[in-house]
């Protein structure tokens, strides 16, 4: 489309910014001023231009194709506890001087002006996605050959899949982070998402089974040796076989083992939200007290690591144009950290910890997860499942949601096995699993030497905004936790 | 504010140009938004946000190969190239000979004022915003002792334009505000927390609920829940609470929408004109009600909005469609199509409400023997193909009519379509403060698990 830059490099995106919209850095400098006039603590810039694209196929036929291309930028002043922030997607020196006036009115009137110098443009030392030029995109007439292929791959599973909706997402998104610390920081950011929905039906039973992957990858990562589209088309072919001859799911506490790799969203509603420092700053969170306190068992460390390559969560720098890290949030049982954007850190007297992290220009950065995941213990997974007598088996999952004040999570199966004497029985229903986050970690008695990470679905929402993340784990057995069947 | 082209202008210009490009039919939708929203915590201010977006969405036909496309960037001979861009995007999908614009005798004839728009509040200043919601907080946080925190309190006011223009020779455009105050307060006891959290949303600032009454109702919900704790696995009856029973509704919404019926997604499927609640049950989708929170004139399509009886006394009488879904399913369009900017239209509820029955949500409380009042859910546990439904569940147990305690850490879970037809009970207090919305309802037995 040429309305896109072709091929970025992050060397040349402060370059794309400065020519798309006539700005310098002595405009972004002047912005800043203007920010800052009142009793300002801190101001940033960020610009941002994003182009996806996708194209989904149903009922056999490649139906639908959409693009769509965003720019904007946002200006934001913080004093104190207090955030200004104004946003236009028209994007001028003109613009950005309203921007500036309306976001700095939230500081205080007074004080002195203050002139900021930008260093040079600074990137990362590393690229975590070195996806070259364009190599995220591919034309459409590829992409739809590829829908149809998962589509014919999932109807060849089994004669009883009896529709197929796929789709394929591509995103390129180009940020520049400007701040009043003199910071100027540019990142390039890929993103690849598939997903694979298939409906089967038997007689008067019908159900559906889902599967789907992607990150920070070239187009690719799909198509190459491994050909993981086509693996994602089998897998919710699978998966909705499999649930026609679910029975109704138990009601109540039990014992149940989670699989490896997404099942890990327990770690992210668990505990991940939980353990954001706005939340904890302002003392409204489950875990606001517990600080090296004992929170799970020993046998649980829960990282979020921003620095992994290609991973969906994973990015070079924040939003705030700080380098992501590998941050320890629970080490052998005990909590050690809290994930921090800058105001946050600010204010708790702490660095920041790479996770400011924001939907788009339009929303203010806020701290978040990137991928969240629970370390290899030593445990051959199959002994694991042999070691329960009664309980649940489950190993895919949907969404989940968690209260982080009173610490409550939920998250919900939609793979699911009864587990009896330490075997693998029948598929059950669809089922949510209610826990409480302080407490469901200690009840991990049994971690397995297969830690995965998903395949790179996740979505992550908060205060309306959504960011993409990424969990894993190895497979867990929990004593104890509610499952929500109908049969009680 | 700067000079901008004008919404309808915009949308003839994207369509003459998709037509110069090689489009044998197409539509565009413009949308022009701003927004204000102050928050306070703790008294004291904690965000102010400002915004402006406007946005040119295109779908264009070559035959019956579509695409469509938004872009922001609107500037000089850029929407000449997008609308080449999109055509050429068109000429690659496959042809789907259902796939057309509506057909031009149901497009909206006029566009009625439907009480939309309220620009008086728009005038507010900045000052004034905070002031609502630091009144709205006040009222939370003084309301009693064990409301130890805050997650703030805020107000937010919106305008926003809808241009709309079809190569058919549909054109057409309306304004909307909305105005929203909102209260999170913290209650504590005992080492323990409970959030709780009101608001009120309107098209018109003139009707918005009084900030301290939001704010006292923010504050006994987070105080009615401290103590909770799980009860026992069982099965008893369940009441929702206006809010978590428009969830219930938005269930049913979805599984009548078109695309849910040709992509068999639905539980719902080929299920017309059968009994599938209750009948006690009567759902209306009105896409004209007067100050209706999702009201319009026309559909995303252009079409005329209406007002359609989806569920009549329990009986399933009509789907939710828009023009594609209806060719497909051999039915009439009903005005559904909702239409993200950028994004091909697809039906979609409007106004989507459980009409209100007739017995006092008082009366409903004291009817149940033995059950569970919801006034909170959570999570993503529902089927949509099968109706399976098994959800995280707060509120409060009451025997022999009285509540007893405060519930957490249980789920509910059933079937769908068994918990619409035993739906015993339907409150006469329905007061929409969202767009899907539903009174009490009272369920006879579904899966309580807990400890």
């Amino acid at each position: 489309m040429t309305t896109i830059p072709e091929k970025v490099a992050p060397a040349t995106a402060e370059t794309f910014f400065f020519d798309r919209f006539g700005l310098d850095a002595r405009a972004l400098e002047s912005t800043l001023g203007a920010a800052l006039a009142r009793r300002a603590d801190f101001a940033d810039l960020y610009f941002e231009h994003r182009s996806s694209d996708s194209v989904s196929l149903d009922e056999g036929l490649v139906k639908k194709a959409n693009q769509s291309v965003s720019q904007g930028a946002g200006v934001r002043v913080l004093a104190g506890e207090k955030t200004g922030y104004a946003y236009s997607d028209e994007v001028s020196l003109d613009q950005l001087r309203v921007a500036a006036r309306h976001a700095g009115a939230i500081a205080a009137a007074g004080g002195e002006s203050r002139a900021v110098g930008l260093a040079p443009p600074g990137r990362p030392d590393r690229d975590l996605y070195p996806v070259p030029g364009d190599g995220v995109r591919r034309p459409l007439p590829e992409r739809v050959a590829l829908l149809e292929r998962i589509d014919r791959e999932a109807r060849a599973f089994d004669p009883r899949i009896r529709n197929v909706m796929a789709s394929i997402g591509t995103e390129q998104k180009l940020v520049l982070v400007a701040n009043s610390e003199g910071e100027l920081v540019a990142d390039v950011q890929p993103l690849l998402r598939v997903n694979v929905a298939c409906i089967a039906e038997d007689g008067d039973r019908r159900q559906q089974g889902s599967a789907g992957g992607g990150g920070r990858h070239a187009f690719a990562w799909l198509v190459d040796d491994e050909e993981r589209a086509l693996r994602f088309a089998r897998e919710a072919a699978r998966q909705a076989i499999v649930n026609l001859d679910a029975v109704d799911a138990p009601a109540g506490p039990m014992t149940v083992v989670l699989g490896a790799g997404w099942p890990g969203i327990l770690l992210h509603e668990a505990v991940g939200h939980g353990l954001e420092g706005d939340f904890n700053r302002k003392g409204t969170s489950a875990f606001a007290k517990l600080m090296g306190e004992r929170v799970a068992s020993e046998l649980c460390t829960v990282v979020d690591d921003g620095t992994i390559a290609s991973r969906r969560g994973s990015l070079n720098v924040d939003d705030e144009g700080t380098p992501t890290r590998r941050n320890v949030l629970i080490e052998k049982g005990r909590l050690v950290g809290y994930l921090h954007d800058r105001l946050n850190a600010r204010l708790m007297g702490v660095p920041a910890t790479g996770n400011g992290r924001r939907e788009s220009f339009m929303h203010y950065p806020l701290p978040r997860m990137t991928n969240t995941f629970m370390l290899a213990g030593t445990d051959a997974p199959e002994d694991v499942i042999r070691s329960v007598d009664r309980g649940l088996y489950a190993v895919a999952f949907g969404g989940g949601q968690v209260d982080i004040t009173n610490g409550k999570f939920v998250f919900s199966a939609s793979e699911a096995y009864l587990l009896e004497g330490g075997k693998i029985g029948r598929p059950v229903k669809g089922a949510t699993l209610i826990g409480n986050g302080p407490d469901v970690l200690t009840r991990i008695s049994r971690v397995g030497a297969d830690l995965r990470l998903d395949d790179g679905i996740g979505t992550c929402g908060k205060d309306g905004q959504s960011v993409p993340v990424g969990v894993g784990q190895p497979t867990l057995r929990i004593d104890g936790i509610t499952v929500g069947g109908t049969r009680a | 504010m700067s000079t901008r082209e004008d919404g309808a202008a915009l949308v003839e210009r994207a369509i003459e140009a998709a037509r110069r490009a090689g489009a044998t039919d197409c539509d565009a939708v413009f949308v022009e938004g701003e927004s204000s929203t102050a928050s306070v915590r703790l008294r004291e201010v904690e965000n102010v946000v400002l915004s402006r977006e406007r946005r040119l969405g295109l779908r264009c036909f070559v035959d019956h190969r579509s695409a469509a496309a938004s872009t922001a960037d609107l500037d000089g001979d850029a929407v000449g190239r997008f609308a080449a861009d999109v055509v050429g995007m068109a000429r690659i999908v496959a042809p789907d000979p259902v796939s057309a614009l509506a057909d031009a005798s149901l497009l909206a004839r006029d566009v009625p004022d439907l009480g939309l728009d309220d620009p008086a509040g728009l005038a507010t200043s900045p000052e004034e915003r905070v002031e609502l919601a630091r009144l709205c907080e006040a009222a939370a946080l003084d309301a009693d002792p064990r409301i130890v925190n805050s997650d703030g309190a805020g107000f937010s006011a919106r305008s926003s334009r809808v241009a709309y223009a079809s190569s058919r020779g549909f054109a057409g455009e309306y304004r909307g505000t909305g105005y929203t105050l909102w209260a999170a307060p913290v209650a504590g006891a005992d080492g323990a927390m409970q959030s709780g959290s009101w608001f009120d949303t309107r098209r018109s600032l003139a009707r918005l609920e009084d900030p301290g009454s939001i704010g006292r109702i923010a504050a006994e919900r987070a105080l009615r829940r401290l103590g909770a704790r799980p009860v026992p696995t069982q099965e008893a009856t369940v009441v929702f609470d206006p809010q978590t029973a428009a969830s219930l509704v938005g269930h049913v919404a979805s599984a009548v929408c078109g695309g849910a019926l040709y992509r068999r997604t639905s539980f719902l499927l080929d299920r017309l004109g059968e009994a599938v609640a209750s009948p006690l049950v009567t759902l209306v989708d009105d896409g004209r009600l007067p100050g209706g929170l999702a009201s319009r004139p026309f559909d995303g399509e252009g079409v005329a909005t209406r007002r359609t009886v989806v569920v009549e006394a329990g009986v399933l009488r009509s789907y939710l469609l828009d023009t594609y879904a209806a060719s497909r399913l051999g039915l009439a369009t009903t005005g559904s199509a909702a239409r993200s900017v950028g994004d091909v239209p697809g039906a979609s509820p409007t106004n989507f409400h459980l009409q209100a029955g007739t017995t006092p949500p008082a009366e409903i409380l004291r009817s149940v023997d033995r059950g569970l009042w919801v006034t909170s859910l959570s999570g993503f546990g529902v089927n949509p193909v099968t109706g399976d439904y098994s959800r995280g569940a707060s509120g409060l147990w009451i025997e022999r009519g009285e509540v007893v305690h405060p519930v957490e850490e249980v789920t509910i879970a059933g079937n769908l379509l068994d918990m619409l037809r035993g739906i015993e009970m339907v409150g006469d207090d329905l007061a929409p403060r969202t767009s899907v919305a539903a009174p009490t309802v009272r369920i006879g037995r579904m899966t309580i698990a807990g400890r």
